[in-house]
């Protein structure tokens, strides 16, 4: 009896163990990276120097946010933009993904998915001063549409906020392509022949079978890709200079310029509240659950 | 008589391959038609072709006796049911079947009163609430044939739809399937590669091949009176006797068949002595008895030992060997209990009258 039992006494704090083992590259990322530093910046953000190494808890940083008129009008700006960009790449990656899922076939099918994946192997910055080589008032674009007689001399295309939407548009596209691809290629096709057949029409056969159907999918790539607009520091800074005024760059120059770090701190909680309260109001809106959406992007 | 649907010289070919054949035929109104044929005879690209996803490369079909030419699928009066039914998982069933009357701009009250009793009419009165997913096999195809027939088309398409479903239900929706029919009176068109399905549903059935129909007729006609070695080894169990016509004698044929066996059969089509032709029996046409004396008195005698016995309730046949040319033949087995106790290898007499065997000519492109 004894020795017959001995194993499974010894294996579980062994399997324990095993257990551990294997979630620690999980728990140290999640604890170490995610949980730790914001538990921090948390801290810093609630308190307030009063005196040269004096500090007291204090909502003092979070006031100022509210009380300056740049600070919360970068905010709601930067919010909208975000939400402006999001929707202009699900726009466009709306009939890109469906000729992908459902007219391309075999060979095109790939070379269309690749043609999407290439910017991507440059980097963000080196695609990012490519725009800026185009649209710059000595660049290519402005003086073609001088030359060709559109515009009296070549003008400014950057620096405005289209500039800036044209470059973060650019940046999500894939993120959007890939889930839209995804969810539309599960739809079966008769159930859109079934639709034709019952009286639908392309109206009809959108809003009643196929964007319910790729619902999970537009609200996944549109989560990712509002996401990456509104913690994007890059793009906006560069396509649209001293006038982006995008949240981020407030946080950096908190952090860098200001050394404030407990005014950045708390911008930084605030940017976090801002996605996370959109992100909710947009599946509560389309009536989705979050679970879902993750489940089949 | 009316026709609901009328096809003149409609073809389809798609590169080498001729999917629909300059095919011509009318269907009655209130009838039930059906096209049977194997995998890959055309019978899919013909019921799309009659729904409008696929344009014909020539001729035309007419739908209650207007031309379907530039007509789109969703104006069309012809309503389809699909192989896997293709209901919208994304809504309730009251909405799937009130997809079709929201789409035409029927008012919502019109649209409420009209799906419940067309749900009532296929046996789910109000499921209008339910989910797709939650219905099983069977309540799924009537939700798929309510949706289609709320519509009142002309014409009901129907794409193999019992196709998916086990035996049991199977045959459980042939009856439902008929009587629907029956009741509602709208024409049925109904393609399927079962011919079981075919013969039980249809008024009358088209056997198609390679993008041709092969005989078009009543389920009688074609199980008794088959008019291409096709149809005949398609349609129903058939035994079937390749050999030379050896004797004719005005429509009586005498056929010699491999290994010295003579039968004598019913000629279809011309056959001039000399001709290789094919004769066909059904199983349950073939007497069958112990002793050659126990055989009706018509029937050419022919005697032999049984190889295997297939029992199979109702449907149970025995396989004989006949003696002189070991040519193998399938009889069915009476059900009167008097053959019950028969084994293998037991020597047994069989005939068949000759008025029940059919002989063709073999074409050259029929082998």
């Amino acid at each position: 009896m004894m020795t017959a039992d001995a194993p499974a006494v010894l294996a579980a704090p062994r399997g324990r163990l095993a257990l551990w083992l294997l979630l620690a590259p999980a728990l140290t990322w999640l604890v170490g990276l995610i949980v730790l530093p914001h538990v921090d910046l948390a801290l810093l953000s609630l308190r307030a120097r009063v005196a040269p190494r004096v500090y007291e808890w204090s909502f003092q940083q979070y006031r100022t946010f509210l009380e300056e008129p740049l600070y919360w009008r970068t905010f709601v700006r930067t919010a909208t933009m975000a939400i402006l960009a999001t929707a202009c790449t699900l726009a466009i990656a709306f009939p890109v993904a469906w000729h992908i899922a459902k007219v391309a076939r075999g060979r095109s099918k790939s070379v269309l998915f690749i043609l999407c994946l290439v910017p991507f192997w440059v980097s963000e910055t080196v695609r990012t001063l490519g725009w800026m080589i185009l649209l710059r008032e000595s660049g290519v674009l402005p003086r073609l549409l001088a030359d060709l007689g559109f515009t009296a001399a070549p003008v400014e295309l950057l620096y405005h906020d289209a500039t800036i939407l044209v470059g973060l548009v650019y940046t999500s596209l894939l993120f959007m392509v890939v889930p839209l691809v995804n969810a539309l290629e599960s739809l079966d096709d008769a159930l859109i022949e079934a639709a034709y057949n019952l009286g639908g029409g392309t109206v009809s056969i959108l809003r009643d079978i196929v964007l319910p159907h790729a619902a999970p999918g537009i609200a996944a790539g549109s989560i990712v890709v509002f996401m990456l607009t509104l913690g994007n520091y890059l793009t906006p800074t560069l396509l649209g200079g001293k006038n982006s005024l995008w949240f981020t760059e407030q946080i950096y120059a908190q952090f860098i310029t200001r050394f404030n770090w407990e005014q950045g701190a708390a911008f930084g909680f605030l940017l976090l509240a801002l996605s996370t309260a959109i992100v909710w109001a947009g599946l509560r809106l389309t009536g989705q659950r979050l679970g879902d959406v993750m489940r089949r992007p | 008589m009316q026709q609901d649907l009328e096809v003149e010289r409609l073809s389809k070919r798609y590169d080498a391959h001729v999917a629909v054949d300059a095919l011509s035929f009318a269907v009655a109104r209130g009838s039930f038609f059906s096209i049977l044929g194997p995998s890959g005879c055309g019978k899919t690209t013909l019921l799309r072709l009659i729904a409008g996803f696929v344009a014909p490369d020539d001729g035309d079909v007419r739908i209650g006796g207007a031309s379907m030419r530039g007509v789109a699928p969703n104006r069309r009066p012809a309503s389809m049911v699909f192989q896997q039914l293709a209901l919208f998982p994304m809504m309730s069933v009251g909405d799937n079947v009130g997809y079709g009357l929201a789409r035409r701009g029927v008012a919502r009250q019109e649209i409420r009163t009209r799906v419940s009793r067309m749900l009532a009419r296929v046996g789910l009165p109000g499921a209008e609430g339910r989910r797709i997913d939650a219905l099983s096999g069977g309540q799924k195809q009537r939700v798929a044939i309510a949706r289609s027939l709320v519509l009142e088309p002309t014409l009901l398409l129907l794409d193999e739809p019992l196709g998916a479903l086990d035996l049991k239900l199977r045959e459980h929706m042939k009856i439902e399937l008929k009587q629907l029919q029956a009741e509602i009176g709208t024409t049925f068109v109904y393609i399927t590669h079962d011919q079981s399905e075919a013969l039980v549903l249809s008024d009358r059935v088209a056997v198609m091949k390679a993008g041709r129909f092969e005989q078009v007729g009543t389920p009688q006609e074609l199980y008794y009176r088959p008019r291409t070695p096709f149809v005949a080894g398609f349609v129903g169990a058939n035994n079937r006797l390749a050999g030379r016509a050896a004797r004719i004698d005005g429509t009586a044929v005498e056929v010699a068949a491999a290994g010295g066996l003579a039968i004598r059969a019913q000629a279809s089509g011309k056959v001039a002595a000399g001709d290789a032709v094919e004769a066909y029996v059904r199983p349950e046409a073939i007497a069958l008895a112990r002793d050659a004396h126990a055989l009706p008195a018509a029937a050419q005698r022919l005697a032999g030992h049984v190889a295997s016995l297939l029992f199979d309730g109702a449907n149970s046949a025995v396989l004989v060997r006949e003696e002189r040319s070991g040519a193998e033949i399938r009889i069915a087995l009476p059900q009167t209990g008097l053959l019950a106790d028969l084994a293998v290898g037991a020597p047994v007499a069989f005939g068949f009258d000759a008025e029940r065997a059919v002989c063709f000519r073999v074409a050259d492109d029929d082998r």
